[in-house]
C-alpha cells in the first residue's frame, strides 16, 4: 500500500515536472512538432461522419476514408442513399470526384475549391490543405489559457509564404494531449473566417486522437457548423496503391 | 391582258367561297410567317442592343487565359493590360474590369459569386457606376443589379459579408454596403456580380493595375495589335445568341412549311378542281381563238391573284396587330434569364423590310407554281374534246 502511494507520488512528482518544462522550456516550434507528431502517421484508415447542421435540418454523411500521408487519399461516401457511391480522390494537388448518378469523373480546381463539401462549412480547399503547420508557419507562443477547464497553449500561426489560404491561426493547443483543442483561422485583414473545436478525445493505439469536432465558418451568422466525428480509425495499415488511382474511382 | 385580268378577278369572284377560304388561309400563312420571323429577329434585336449598351460596347479585349464559360479558368485570367490597350484606356477610349471570385456572406447563407471592378467614373456602358463615386459611408461600396439582390434578399443600404483570395491564394474578407440596386436588361451583369471600384478591387486582390477584360467605347477602332489579349467583336461574342436563335428558326420552319403546305394545297386543289369543272369554257374560249398559252396564263393568273388578295387582307387585318405588337411589345409570362436568352420583360418584334418583301416574294411565288402546275393540263387539251366536256 505504501509502495504504491509512493508510486503515485513519484508519479505525480515525474508529471509535475514534466509539466514545469513544457510550461518553461518548449518552445512555439517544438509544442507544434509535437502537435505534428502525434496527429500525423504513414496512413490511416477511418470512418466518420459528418452531422451538417443546416438553418432548420440536420443530415449526416458517412464515410469511409484511405489517407497516405498529406498527399493521397480516397474517401468514399457511405449514407444516405443520395450521395452514397460518391467517391473523392486526392492525390497531391489534383482533386477527383466520381458522381455515380451521372458516371462522370470530375476534377476540382480554380473557385470550385471554395465551395463547400457537401452544403458542409468544409470547402474543399480545406481539404486540400496537405502542409504540416511547421513548414507553413512562424509559431509564435503567446501564453496560457483554461479551455472548458483544461490547461492549453495559445500559439499564434503566421504564413512563412504568401499563398497560403489563411495567414493567420491561432491554435489552443491542450498541454497534457498535445492536440490542437481550438484553432482559429483568420483573413489577410484579420476577420475571423473559421474554427475548428474538439469536442471530444478517444484513445487508438497508444495515442490521444481526436474524436469529435466541430468546424464553422464564421462568417456565416447563427450558423451551427458541422460536425465530424471519427467512428474508427486504425494507424499505419496496409493500403493498396491501386486505391489512389483515378480508375479506383469507378469501382 | 387587262382582258385576262378581268376576266379572272371575274372568275375568282364568281367561285365565291372557295376563292375567299384560300384567300383567308394565305394570308394567316402570311402574316404569321412575319410574326413569328418577327419574334425571333426582335429576340436578336433586343439581345445585341442590350449586350452593347450594358456589356460590349464598341467591343472586348480578353485576358488571353479569360473564359467566361469555363470557371476553372476565372483565377488565372489577370493581368496588366498591353500597352496599346493600356493607351486607350489613359485616354479614356476603354476601360478595364477586373474580376475576382469570391462568396457573399448575408442572413447565414454563403453564395458564390464573382467581384467585378470597375472605373467609376466610366461612361463606355450604361451601368450606374457614379453610384460608387458618390458613396460617402465607411464601408466598401459595392453594386448590384435587381436579380442579384432579389438573391441576396438585400437592398440598398444593406450590409453584406464579402470573402476572396488575393492574388496569391490567400483569403481575405470585409463588410461591404450595398450602395446601388440597377436596374438593368442584362442578367449577364446582374446575376452573381458585385460591382466595386475597380482601384479598390484591385487593391483588395493584390493586382494593382490588373485587368481581366478591357471594354472599347462604341465607334471607337479596335486595335488589332492587341496580342495576346484576344479581341472580341460584338458579333463574336453574340455567336451563340444567333446560333440559339437559329436553332429556333429552324423549328419555327417546320412551322412555316406547314402553313404555306397548307395553304398551298388549297389553291392547287381549288386549281384542279376549276380546270375540271370549266372545261367547255377552256374549249370555248379556245374555239374563239384564245391560244393554249393564253387560256393557261388565265388560270395562273387567276391562282396568282389568290395571293396578291391574300396580301390586300393580310394587309388589313395583320397590319394593325403587327404594328401594335411592335410599338407596345408582347408581356412575357416568365423570366427568360435562366434559358440563356437575352430577352426583356416585354418583347418587341422587329418587322423589317427584307422580312416583308421576302416572305411576300416567297408566299406569292408558291401560289404561282401551285396554281400553273394544274394549268400544264390544259395545253394538252383538244378544243373539240373539251367542248364535248372531255379533258383530254
Amino acid at each position: 500500500m505504501i509502495r504504491k502511494r509512493m508510486s503515485s507520488f513519484l508519479l505525480m512528482g515525474v508529471l509535475g515536472a514534466t509539466s514545469i518544462l513544457r510550461s518553461q522550456g518548449l518552445t512555439a516550434a517544438q509544442i507544434l512538432d509535437a502537435v505534428d507528431r502525434n496527429l500525423s502517421s504513414d496512413n490511416q484508415v477511418f470512418t466518420s461522419r459528418m452531422v451538417v447542421h443546416g438553418r432548420r435540418a440536420s443530415r449526416t454523411i458517412v464515410s469511409k476514408s484511405w489517407v497516405v500521408g498529406t498527399e493521397k487519399a480516397f474517401t468514399e461516401y457511405l449514407s444516405p442513399p443520395r450521395e452514397a457511391g460518391t467517391k473523392m480522390l486526392k492525390v497531391g494537388k489534383q482533386l477527383r470526384i466520381y458522381s455515380p448518378q451521372t458516371d462522370r469523373v470530375l476534377q476540382i480546381s480554380g473557385h470550385m475549391l471554395r465551395q463547400s463539401v457537401m452544403g458542409s462549412d468544409f470547402s474543399y480547399q480545406d481539404m486540400m490543405e496537405d502542409q504540416s503547420l511547421q513548414e507553413a508557419y512562424h509559431a509564435e507562443l503567446e501564453g496560457s489559457e483554461l479551455l472548458d477547464g483544461r490547461d492549453s497553449w495559445v500559439i499564434l500561426l503566421t504564413a512563412k509564404k504568401l499563398g497560403l489560404a489563411y495567414p493567420t491561426r491561432r491554435a489552443w493547443v491542450d498541454k497534457e494531449w498535445m492536440l490542437p483543442m481550438k484553432e482559429e483561422m483568420y483573413a489577410k485583414g484579420g476577420k475571423l473566417l473559421k474554427s475548428a473545436l474538439v469536442k471530444e478525445v478517444m484513445n487508438v493505439q497508444g495515442r490521444t486522437y481526436p474524436k469529435v469536432w466541430l468546424f464553422k465558418d464564421e462568417l456565416k451568422r447563427n450558423s451551427r457548423g458541422t460536425e465530424w466525428i471519427i467512428d474508427e480509425i486504425a494507424f499505419n495499415v496496409t493500403i493498396p496503391e491501386a486505391m489512389f488511382s483515378k480508375a479506383a474511382l469507378r469501382r | 391582258m387587262m382582258t385576262q385580268l378581268r376576266l379572272a378577278l371575274k372568275n375568282l369572284v364568281g367561285a365565291g367561297a372557295r376563292t375567299w377560304l384560300n384567300v383567308a388561309v394565305t394570308s394567316f400563312t402570311f402574316v404569321i410567317i412575319i410574326f413569328m420571323s418577327g419574334l425571333y429577329q426582335g429576340i436578336l434585336a433586343y439581345s445585341k442592343r442590350v449586350t452593347v449598351e450594358s456589356e460590349v460596347a464598341g467591343g472586348i479585349y480578353w485576358h488571353p487565359l479569360y473564359d467566361p464559360d469555363d470557371p476553372f479558368t476565372l483565377d488565372d485570367s489577370h493581368g496588366a493590360p498591353p500597352q496599346a490597350v493600356l493607351d486607350q484606356i489613359a485616354e479614356g477610349r476603354a476601360m478595364s474590369v477586373l474580376l475576382v471570385t469570391g462568396a457573399a456572406y448575408i442572413n447565414g447563407r454563403m453564395i458564390p459569386m464573382q467581384l467585378r471592378g470597375i472605373d467609376p467614373a466610366q461612361q463606355i456602358v450604361a451601368m450606374p457606376t457614379t453610384s460608387l463615386a458618390d458613396y460617402d459611408g465607411d464601408a466598401i461600396p459595392v453594386m448590384i443589379g435587381t436579380g442579384m439582390a432579389k438573391l441576396l434578399g438585400a437592398g440598398e443600404g444593406d450590409a453584406i459579408t464579402i470573402r476572396w483570395r488575393d492574388a496569391y491564394g490567400t483569403y481575405d474578407a470585409a463588410d461591404v454596403e450595398i450602395s446601388k440596386v440597377m436596374s438593368v436588361e442584362n442578367f449577364k451583369v446582374d446575376f452573381g456580380i458585385l460591382w466595386l471600384p475597380l482601384a479598390v478591387l484591385q487593391e483588395m486582390s493584390n493586382m494593382p493595375g490588373e485587368a481581366t477584360y478591357v471594354t472599347v467605347r462604341q465607334g471607337e477602332p479596335l486595335l488589332e495589335t492587341a496580342s495576346p489579349w484576344v479581341l472580341k467583336t460584338v458579333m463574336s461574342l453574340m455567336e451563340d445568341m444567333i446560333a440559339l436563335v437559329q436553332a429556333k428558326q429552324s423549328s419555327a420552319a417546320i412551322m412555316y412549311v406547314l402553313l404555306l403546305a397548307l395553304s398551298a394545297l388549297g389553291i392547287f386543289n381549288s386549281q384542279v378542281l376549276s380546270i375540271f369543272q370549266r372545261r367547255r369554257e377552256i374549249g370555248t374560249l379556245m374555239a374563239l381563238g384564245m391560244s393554249r398559252q393564253r387560256v393557261v396564263g388565265l388560270f395562273t393568273l387567276e391562282g396568282g391573284i389568290h395571293s396578291v388578295l391574300a396580301l390586300i387582307l393580310a394587309f388589313i387585318y395583320g397590319a394593325p396587330l403587327l404594328y401594335l405588337t411592335a410599338s407596345r411589345g408582347l408581356p412575357l409570362p416568365m423570366d427568360y434569364s435562366d434559358s440563356g436568352f437575352l430577352i426583356g420583360e416585354r418583347l418587341f418584334p422587329v418587322y423589317g423590310p427584307w422580312l416583308v418583301a421576302g416572305t411576300t416574294l416567297l408566299v406569292a411565288t408558291i401560289v404561282t407554281v401551285v396554281s400553273y402546275l394544274p394549268s400544264r393540263k390544259i395545253a394538252k387539251m383538244e378544243p373539240t374534246a373539251a367542248l364535248r366536256g372531255k379533258i383530254a
